[in-house]
């Protein structure tokens, strides 16, 4: 992932980079400072009174069952929606990058719903899903299936899947048919010259060359699921039933703003942050050796 | 030849579609229905003509709990313009320092740039406030914005896409004597137009989309954003006039697809210019 | 460049109508800020009383903004404060009551405030279920009352006349209620897959929380949390397993069904799928605007063989806070003290009561309505003061007292969900609620002694 060719000069790179690694650091890294050393104490809400504990909000984690579930439950859970919400958005950009008719029709469809707000969002899925108010929930009933996500957990893990993944279709959309379309036409022509069909040619000529924005997509799409779903989740199941839908980042929202446990939840965000900075760098060197130094 | 697959592909498309323009055309019929058929969970897939009457009194008069509508959609359209063209301006610079210079620490650069930026403000809310209010930012436009400026995503994007220019393109740059800022403008940006795009409707969703941040810096009314507007109408332990807050969703719908439509076009010419 | 004066021109538009207001009141004026949660009609509701009050008097100038939901509110009080930026007055959720309490100097209690300013809140004036939430174990008033309810069981007397009931004589026990909801379910329910015979909101606070009160069993040790912070949850007593029990098994045989957690379920009667829904007061606005059946609401049944005669039932809603700051001067707490006056006079109640559906806090708001002939025109709007005054308030039915509540709440949701899946049983499902909640109220000890 490096480049060989260069321009040289350093004053003028660092003040390009300068303006934004100034907004990084005075609203991320001040912040993210902040939240390492609360971490490390035992606070009331109104940070009157504070106490240095060392680790002693991270042992208590870690030697929670419940939490070791919890995180095991995200896993599973942000690679689900990143595998749904990638997969489905790559073979509507696909279908939706061949030369037919009402392509721009087909674009602005799959598009527009990304601008849905998530109020909004969270309000729509329960009238679609509800059990006892639900379009869809009620007709599921009435055919004899019996549905009700609040009280069987893998329906309930079903629905906060489903709903966290459609938000995200249009996003992946967006990226893959502007990967897809810059990719030139005449590589795919040579292709299908030399006999190449369908699948294949799209697995061993498309796909190599979509790999950039797949490993973008990959890295945001898991973001995305592990920390921009926790207002569906809390709107759809609240976390339930049972625990069977809440994720780590439901509960540091839970601890942090209900029940204002900064402490604790500090030290969630900390392993939040961790575990992002672990999975980035395992991504970077995977996809760096596999496009041979790019 | 290609018959068979281009109707392969008709359905796709048009199942996918329907996967969302069914909510969406929910949402649009239960704008006009009565608000206690929503509450009752009796929403129809036929609107109801007279009930878009609707559209004319949020747009003028507001709902209960929040003002008129098109106030709110001036300053979100404000809000999302801001962080859209800050990102954008803010992201390429650093993508392309950090893709085509060498400076001293320009991967912890990167890393910082990238990891920090993962917690959303929901969760380091007390902190970050503590630094606006340092910062005396609290109440005020740019406090609304900059800090929702600054982008990993973005960055990362722009790296992705400025590494993929094959060496070729750079060296023939060299050769005309182009230096950083032509090649920035002439060659760079092109090629990433497309990019460029996408990013746009992205980033003035996600603008458009702000909720909890502009909630919190904010506390003058007429700094209402059409989303804190939306989640006023739906009221605590009260009615709610649902049939509002639909027709509220669907005109705060309107910009940001408008936004898509307008960027259809440049979708398109960075297409045409790879097939050059 | 055209850019940037694009850019200029969207930031001009939207800082345009930013600069004017949001800086200091009109000359000689006191400003006072008032963050609040309510949305909708009741957050106009809020305005109103602002519109009021600022027209009553000419020293203070109030302003009222919402901060999102109760917890959002909460949370951005919290990091003002901690920033030096509280406003004036915050409404906090009643089981945010413990944090707020544990704020020492943060913030500044209702007592402490009339000790300061001779403002004239007289403590007795308030419903003593009301008062006795929001005030010290020696009764001393640390917030003002402000939305209050109360938990109500309402029913869909059109169902009982298919069920063969009397539709004016609910369920008064538990044991008259299953059998009640037997024949609603062999009758009624049976009519369509939709329907059920009964469903709860708030399933932690009516059925365990408010259930302890009324029958006068603790919720937890030390008055259920007032006289220390080294309570420990009680709620796995033989009665309130037993009540779990109960649910467990009208839930197997289809007597009651769990609709989900908190408010949520509360359309499910209104919609007219559940003959009987246990849920607050104050859903009677949705009620009567959206039921399509004659209903009424009825106090919650009770077990005899627990007590004789029922205590009154726990308050749910919020209470304000006055918040302190390092400038705030004598005179914008004085302003503070004067709006809760103004909120706390029989009039101001008896009208904040009747435009919302929340009961009137002080006994003469409620005089006054009763005067105005309110509940002749609203017949039932009335239940939820009588569920209130019904008894005498004793040390179990004050109210909970509990350091982070919120998370007590979830997790006895996340227990209960468990058991009714079947997964375990009631009392295992209360004894890992105990073992729990005990551990977040040991974690909140810690934290509030410092």
């Amino acid at each position: 992932m490096e480049r060989r060719t260069i321009f040289s000069g350093w004053l003028l790179p660092v003040v390009l980079v300068l303006p934004q690694l100034a907004l990084t650091v005075v609203f991320f890294l001040w912040p993210a400072g902040q939240a390492i050393w609360s971490s490390m104490t035992r606070t009331d809400a109104f940070g009157i009174r504070t106490m240095f504990v060392g680790l002693e909000n991270f042992s208590d984690l870690f030697t929670d069952p419940l939490y070791l579930d919890t995180i095991e439950r995200s896993v599973f859970f942000c690679a689900a929606v990143a595998a749904l919400s990638m997969g489905v958005a790559l073979v509507l950009a696909s279908a939706a990058d061949r030369e037919i008719r009402f392509r721009g029709l087909y674009r602005v469809l799959l598009v527009w719903p990304y601008a849905i707000a998530p109020a909004v969002a969270a309000v729509l899925w329960i009238l679609l899903l509800h059990p006892q108010i639900g379009l869809i929930g009620r007709w599921l009933n009435s055919i004899g299936i019996p549905w009700d996500y609040k009280l069987n957990d893998t329906q309930a893990m079903l629905v906060v899947i489903l709903a966290s993944a459609w938000k995200q279709v249009s996003y992946n959309f967006i990226f893959f048919l502007a990967g897809l379309q810059s990719i030139p036409r005449a590589i795919i022509e040579a292709a299908r010259m030399d006999g190449a069909r369908g699948f294949f040619r799209f697995r061993t000529v498309v796909l190599p060359l979509l790999m950039p924005t797949v490993f973008f997509l990959l890295v945001v799409n898991l973001v995305y699921a592990a920390f921009d779903t926790f207002a569906t989740i809390i709107a759809l199941t609240d976390g339930g039933p049972g625990k069977a839908t809440e994720t780590l980042v439901v509960k540091v929202y839970r601890d942090g703003v209900v029940n204002l446990d900064i402490g604790s939840s500090s030290a969630q965000s900390v392993v939040l942050m961790a575990g992002v900075i672990v999975l980035t760098a395992l991504q970077f060197r995977f996809l760096g050796r596999r496009s041979g130094g790019g | 030849m290609n018959g068979r697959t281009d109707w392969f592909a008709h359905l796709v498309l048009c199942l996918g579609a329907l996967l969302f323009l069914l909510p969406i055309w929910l949402v649009i019929s239960g704008s006009t229905l009565d608000p206690a058929a929503i509450a009752r969970g009796e929403l129809s897939l036929v609107p109801r003509l007279s009930g878009l009457g609707v559209y004319a009194s949020v747009l003028t008069q507001g709902s209960p709990g929040a003002g008129p509508v098109w106030r709110m959609l001036m300053v979100s359209a404000g809000m999302a313009l801001a962080i859209a063209f800050g990102k954008i301006i803010i992201s390429v610079l650093s993508a392309y320092a950090v893709a085509f210079f060498r400076f001293p620490f320009r991967m912890t650069a990167f890393w910082i740039i990238f990891i920090t930026l993962m917690l959303p403000v929901e969760v380091r809310i007390i902190p970050t406030y503590t630094v606006m209010s340092n910062l005396g930012l609290i109440n005020t436009f740019p406090g609304l914005t900059v800090p929702l400026i600054a982008s990993a995503t973005a960055t990362l994007l722009f790296r992705q896409t400025f590494l993929a220019v094959p060496d070729e393109l750079f060296e023939a740059a060299r050769m005309d004597g182009a230096g950083p800022w032509r090649f920035l403008r002439d060659i760079l940006l092109p090629v990433s137009a497309a990019n460029i795009a996408a990013l746009f409707v992205i980033l003035f969703v996600y603008g458009w989309n702000q909720y909890l941040w502009p909630l919190l810096v904010a506390t003058d009314p007429k700094l209402d954003t059409i989303v804190i507007g939306i989640v006023k109408m739906i009221g605590t332990e009260t009615q709610t006039e649902w049939n509002r807050v639909m027709a509220t969703a669907v005109l705060a719908l309107l910009p940001p697809v408008m936004v898509v439509m307008l960027m259809q076009h440049w979708f398109v010419k960075g297409l045409t210019e790879g097939d050059k | 460049m055209k850019r940037r004066t694009m850019l200029a021109g969207a930031a001009a538009l939207a800082v345009a109508p930013i600069v004017v207001p949001g800086a200091r009141a009109q000359a000689g004026k006191t400003k006072i800020v008032f963050w609040h949660a309510m949305s909708g009609a009741n957050g106009d509701e809020i305005n109103r009383i602002a519109r009021d009050f600022n027209a009553a008097q000419s020293a203070v100038e109030l302003e009222a903004v919402f901060k999102g939901s109760y917890p959002e509110t909460q949370v951005a009080a919290i990091a003002a404060s901690r920033a030096g930026q509280a406003p004036h007055i915050v409404q906090v959720f009643e089981v945010g009551t413990g944090t707020m309490l544990a704020a020492g100097p943060a913030v500044k209690q209702v007592w402490q405030l009339v000790q300061d300013t001779d403002a004239k809140i007289d403590p007795k004036s308030y419903l003593p279920a009301v008062r006795g939430y929001y005030s010290l174990a020696d009764g001393r008033m640390a917030s003002m009352p402000l939305n209050s309810s109360t938990p109500v069981m309402w029913y869909n007397k059109d169902a009982f006349v298919t069920a063969g009931l009397d539709p004016e004589k609910p369920p008064q026990t538990w044991e008259e209620f299953v059998p009640a909801v037997q024949a609603l379910k062999a009758k009624w329910a049976s009519k369509s897959q939709d329907l059920v015979a009964s469903t709860s909101a708030w399933l932690t606070w009516i059925q365990f929380e408010t259930y302890s009160a009324i029958h006068n069993l603790p919720f937890a040790t030390k008055a259920d949390g007032f006289e220390g912070l080294d309570a420990e949850l009680k709620v796995n007593g033989p009665a309130q397993v037993k009540h779990l029990q109960r649910l467990l098994d009208m839930s197997k045989e289809g007597t009651f069904k769990y609709t989900g957690r908190d408010g949520t379920p509360d359309p499910v009667f209104y919609t007219g799928q559940a003959a009987i829904g246990f849920g607050s007061s104050s859903g009677r606005a949705d009620i009567v605007r959206n039921a399509k059946f004659n209903w009424a609401a009825a106090v919650l049944p009770y077990d005899p063989e627990i007590i004789k005669s029922p205590n009154n039932s726990i308050i749910g809603g919020a209470s304000l806070w006055a918040m302190t700051a390092p400038k705030r001067t004598p005179a914008e707490y004085k302003g503070v003290a004067s709006f809760l006056e103004f909120i706390g006079r029989p009039d101001m109640d008896a009208l904040y009561h009747q435009d919302t559906g929340y009961v009137p806090v002080t006994l003469a708001g409620y005089e006054l309505s009763r005067k105005q002939g309110y509940y002749d025109k609203n017949p039932g709007a009335d239940i939820a003061i009588k569920s209130l005054t019904r008894g005498t308030v004793t040390v179990n039915s004050k109210g909970l007292r509990l350091g982070r509540l919120p998370e007590i709440r979830n997790i006895m949701y996340e227990e209960i969900e468990k058991a009714l899946q079947g997964q375990q049983g009631a009392k295992q499902a209360l004894d890992n609620s105990v073992a729990r909640g005990n551990v977040v109220l040991r974690a909140f000890e810690k934290t509030a002694k410092g």
